[in-house]
């Protein structure tokens, strides 16, 4: 498998370093982990670093993931970007709203590195 | 009907004391990877040194809050990240980020609750020299569990 870059978007540093660690535990090879603690930081870093993978919280300060979703889904450089959601979030109307808006995938926490596993590598277009 | 007041109103301390204490073990045996058991709460009382807060609001209206000492909340975030959590900084926000879960863990097992009960960002107040004054003055449900041997208090409050 190629490196990746990975977007991980999360106002949790503890929880940033814990999805790029089960990212590497799902066997996912990274060449870069960008890191931004709200959506709004999250929009800066896809225009000044190319990404491969987004991860992204919901419950945010600033802008939530939800509408982080909505943006890059509409930004040129975003396009096809694949994005996952990782959140406490698990009821079906939070599911429906981030697929809608554009999300690939959703994860609800706790999650296991195999449930990312699960979830991450379809959305990159590989084999599990 | 009201359903948003008639969650809370119908559901009771001896009904969902079992579904936070499961919310509770899942989350540090998933995210912390150890086992925690319930303790007897007369008898393990936590020193207060670190607290986490996350609010719910809409179906369940209230507060969610974890408790321990500082060294118990140092543990949690080692056992969490590995030796490289060294700051109060990472301590806190690893306390925060499983009360976090423990609050979404929670509302995801009740049902009822499908996207009408929102979470709050965590709060983490460190320090024990503090009073806590909830306004939600309703149904409260408190367990102690133990972590390698260490009380942790996990409080629900909620708005009747």
């Amino acid at each position: 498998m190629d490196k990746i870059t990975a977007l991980v978007v999360d106002d949790s540093s503890v929880m940033r370093k814990i999805v790029e660690r089960s990212l590497r535990q799902a066997g996912i090879e990274l060449e870069k982990v960008v890191e931004a603690s709200n959506g709004a930081e999250g929009l800066v870093a896809l225009q000044g670093n190319k990404v491969d993978l987004i991860l992204c919280d919901i419950n945010m300060p600033v802008m939530d993931g939800l509408e982080f979703v909505r943006q890059a889904a509409a930004m040129e450089s975003a396009k096809g970007i694949p994005i996952v959601m990782i959140t406490t979030e698990g009821s079906e109307s939070h599911v429906v709203q981030a697929l809608t808006a554009g999300a690939r995938g959703y994860i609800r926490k706790p999650f296991t590195p195999d449930q990312v596993k699960e979830h991450v590598l379809p959305v990159l277009g590989k084999k599990q | 009907m009201n359903t948003d007041a008639s969650l809370v109103t119908r559901s009771h301390e001896e009904n969902w004391l079992p579904i936070l204490e499961l919310a509770v073990e899942e989350v540090f045996e998933i995210m912390v990877g150890c086992r925690v058991k319930v303790a007897g709460q007369s008898e393990h009382k936590p020193n207060e040194e670190f607290t986490a807060m996350v609010g719910l609001a809409g179906a369940l209206c209230g507060i969610l809050t974890v408790c321990c000492d500082a060294q118990t909340a140092g543990e949690v975030a080692k056992s969490m990240l590995g030796d490289t959590a060294d700051s109060q900084e990472q301590v806190a926000d690893a306390l925060g980020e499983i009360c976090n879960m423990i609050a979404g863990n929670f509302k995801n097992k009740l049902a009822g609750t499908d996207g009408r009960c929102m979470l709050s960002v965590p709060t983490v107040i460190s320090g024990g020299e503090y009073s806590f004054h909830s306004l939600a003055e309703g149904t409260s449900v408190e367990t102690v569990l133990l972590f390698e041997g260490a009380p942790i208090a996990v409080r629900l409050q909620l708005e009747s």
